[in-house]
């Protein structure tokens, strides 16, 4: 049953990425309607579409930084953080 | 000697472990197995609050049984998730592996409820001493040498655990009960070094190095069992002993960054989730540091929490492991069709450490968050809610979609071997699938346990409250955009990732080195030294006593022997033998001794 569903939606992927997109807009709608702000703690909490933008910038900054961090020559280009599997082994 | 009839949960399992080998094979077996843990859940459930179990040692008074709210709701989690875990490894035929996942966890319910440092750390050391052999079990070609980095970074963090205890005992004038530290806003030395003994257990960096190293090499039901008590216990310990240290604010919040950049490295789906526990236990840290009643309930509950989905997260990818044999991404992918259960139940797991709401992270991660927010210290708690969207993006989205859809990289014989798993896993899974949904939804389940009551009933009523609905939805959803938006840069690379351990295993080298350069050096330099300075002369004496003894001592001893036999030759030629020529010698000698005579 599980497989069945997984396949049934893969075979329509178009048009689940396009819910999936409707669905990013309305929580947008939602948030900048409806939604009472007053809990908020600081100031940027209240400009529109905070949140969204900081869980994308989030997410962008994370991948990049990581990707950076673990590929940049460390030390006069001689190490890596992301080493071969055999590293330890030699 | 024991002041009441108190049966210690520890005990239970204990005494339960040693009897296991005495069991049948067979259905008895299991029941037996289940009963154990069971009847250990059942002792702790009806516990009252009070101090039991105490005991004279010298001059000590020990106590084993404290049992107030904090210790019972941790001891309330810790043996739920022993029982799921023994479940889960029901098809484990060896009794060795029940016997140390057993005893490592009495050794966890021993801290959680020691009243005092002597006890705490008696059970200290015995959880380490239990879970080693969880890694030694797995009998890889890499289990021993990890399992020795293991215990000896442990034996480290207790050696540091124990000179706090001493310096502590001696600053204090004997004071060895295990409560709030009075000096935490201004901690001595012997502070210090117990909360870097507890630290040490909690993987803050830059003393996690362990973690991953450990739990991505353990078997596959101890890795479940591992996930869930070190660490915790530590927070307990931590919660109990350093409520409102605030270097652990920075500490937490960096370890929960920490962890999610290692978790974008990592290729290896058992040490990807271990470096989220890193990342979640920088939580509950930097909760612990907050020190406030809302962020120790904040701890505490995401403590509960993060047992059962880390559990839950380390089945699934524990199953891929124990179906396939592979725990790469590198060689997975694609097997929604072959492990459609086991996708679900990861799939709730990684819902849950994301605090997707409705899902158990969402009403016990945002509470330590809130409570940061609350003391305004916004640096913490922006920094713990970009962790957040980390968690989402890679146990959320990326240990799923890299094992379970993405290119297809399993070989033939991989994707051959895949299905789900044996019943008792799928069942553990389940078990703790419902309480991560169960605690999302019906949450005062949860808060009701939690140590400040007053507190959680003031969250419970903001928990599902628009604002953080909606921001908690948008991070997330909007997380997963970018996810999809930058799938490329994520795609699994064949590599590790160094990272502290490497101080200690190429330390280790370095050990080996020095003893086999260095010292060799030295010690052929004092070969040598001997030889010219020592030998040498010997040789020489010996040489000379060898010459004397040929030539002085032989040559006296022979001298004596040729004269001797000289003397024997010129008496045998005057001995004739002739009777008439000795009769006259005799004749002649008396004849001249007379003559003298006479003329005298």
């Amino acid at each position: 049953m599980i497989v069945q569903l997984i396949d049934f939606l893969r075979d329509r992927l178009k048009i689940v990425v396009w819910l999936c997109y409707v669905g990013l807009a309305l929580l947008v709608a939602w948030d900048l309607v409806f939604v009472d702000k007053h809990h908020a703690h600081t100031a940027p909490e209240h400009w529109p579409l905070f949140w969204s933008l900081f869980g994308f910038g989030a997410c962008a900054l994370i991948i990049i930084v990581s990707k950076w961090f673990g590929h940049c020559h460390w030390f006069g280009g001689k190490f890596t953080i992301m080493n071969r599997e055999d590293y330890y082994d030699k | 000697m024991i002041s009441s009839l108190w049966v210690h949960p520890a005990l239970i399992l204990i005494l339960g472990a040693l009897v296991l080998p005495f069991i049948q094979r067979g259905p008895l077996r299991k029941i037996y197995l289940l009963a154990v843990p069971c009847l250990a859940f059942g002792f702790m459930y009806f516990m009252e609050p009070g101090t039991y179990a105490t005991m004279q040692f010298m001059d000590w008074q020990l106590t084993f049984g404290e049992v107030d709210p904090l210790s019972k709701v941790f001891a309330y989690i810790m043996t739920l998730m022993c029982i799921i875990g023994t479940i889960y490894g029901l098809h484990v035929e060896e009794d060795a592996q029940h016997i140390a996942a057993w005893i490592y966890v009495a050794g966890s319910l021993g801290v959680i409820f020691a009243g005092d440092y002597l006890v705490l750390f008696l059970f200290w050391e015995l959880m380490a001493f239990a879970s080693v052999f969880l890694i030694w079990f797995r009998r890889g070609p890499k289990s021993m040498a990890t399992g020795y980095r293991y215990i000896l970074v442990h034996t480290f963090g207790g050696l540091v655990l124990l000179a706090g205890i001493v310096l502590r005992y001696q600053a204090t004038g004997g004071d060895i009960s295990f409560t709030l530290m009075e000096d935490v806003a201004n901690p001595s030395l012997a502070t210090y070094l117990i909360m870097i003994g507890f630290i040490l257990n909690a993987a803050v960096p830059p003393l996690h190095a362990w973690l991953p190293d450990a739990y991505g090499e353990a078997t596959v039901t101890g890795a479940v069992f591992m996930c869930a008590f070190t660490t915790k216990t530590a927070i307990y310990a931590l919660a109990r002993s350093c409520a409102g240290m605030e270097v652990l604010i920075p500490l937490g919040v960096f370890m929960a960054l920490y962890g999610v950049v290692y978790a974008v490295l990592e290729n290896d789906c058992r040490r990807l989730l271990a470096y989220h526990i890193v990342s979640q236990v920088g939580y509950m840290v930097a909760g612990v540091g907050i020190g406030t009643a809302m962020a120790i309930n904040g701890s505490v509950a995401h403590a509960f929490a993060h047992i059962l989905y880390k559990g839950l997260l380390f089945m699934g990818c524990g199953s891929v492991l124990y179906m396939t044999g592979e725990s790469k991404f590198s060689e997975l992918g694609g097997l929604y069709k072959k492990m459609p259960r086991t996708f679900v139940f990861t799939l709730i797991g990684g819902l849950s450490i994301s605090a997707f709401p409705l899902f158990s992270g969402f009403v016990s991660k945002s509470m330590i968050v809130a409570a940061g927010f609350s003391e305004h210290l916004y640096w913490a708690a922006f920094l713990l809610t970009l962790a957040s969207a980390g968690t989402f993006l890679h146990t959320g989205l990326k240990v799923p979609y890299f094992i379970w859809f993405g290119k297809n990289n399993c070989s033939n014989e991989t994707w051959e071997k895949a299905a789900d798993p044996p019943a008792n896993m799928q069942w553990a899974m389940g078990i703790a699938a419902f309480f991560c949904i169960f605690i999302g939804i019906y949450f005062p389940y949860l808060y009701k346990m939690l140590p400040f009551q007053e507190e959680a009933q003031h969250y419970a009523k903001v928990v599902y409250g628009s604002y953080h609905l909606s921001e908690s939805l948008q991070i997330l959803l909007f997380t997963a955009l970018g996810f999809f938006l930058l799938i490329k840069k994520l795609a699994p690379e064949p590599t590790i990732s160094i990272d502290l351990d490497w101080f200690y295993r190429f330390g280790g080298r370095g050990f080996q080195w020095l003893a086999s350069k260095p010292i060799q050096s030295v010690d052929n330099g004092v070969n040598e030294g001997y030889r010219y300075l020592g030998l040498i002369p010997l040789m020489t004496a010996a040489r000379f006593w060898s010459w004397f003894d040929w030539h002085v001592i032989d040559g006296v001893v022979d001298g004596i022997a040729r004269s001797v036999r000289s003397v024997g030759s010129q008496g045998r030629r005057l001995q004739s033998g002739q009777l008439q020529n000795g009769l006259l010698c005799a004749a002649s000698v008396v004849a001249v001794i007379l003559i003298v005579y006479v003329m005298n």
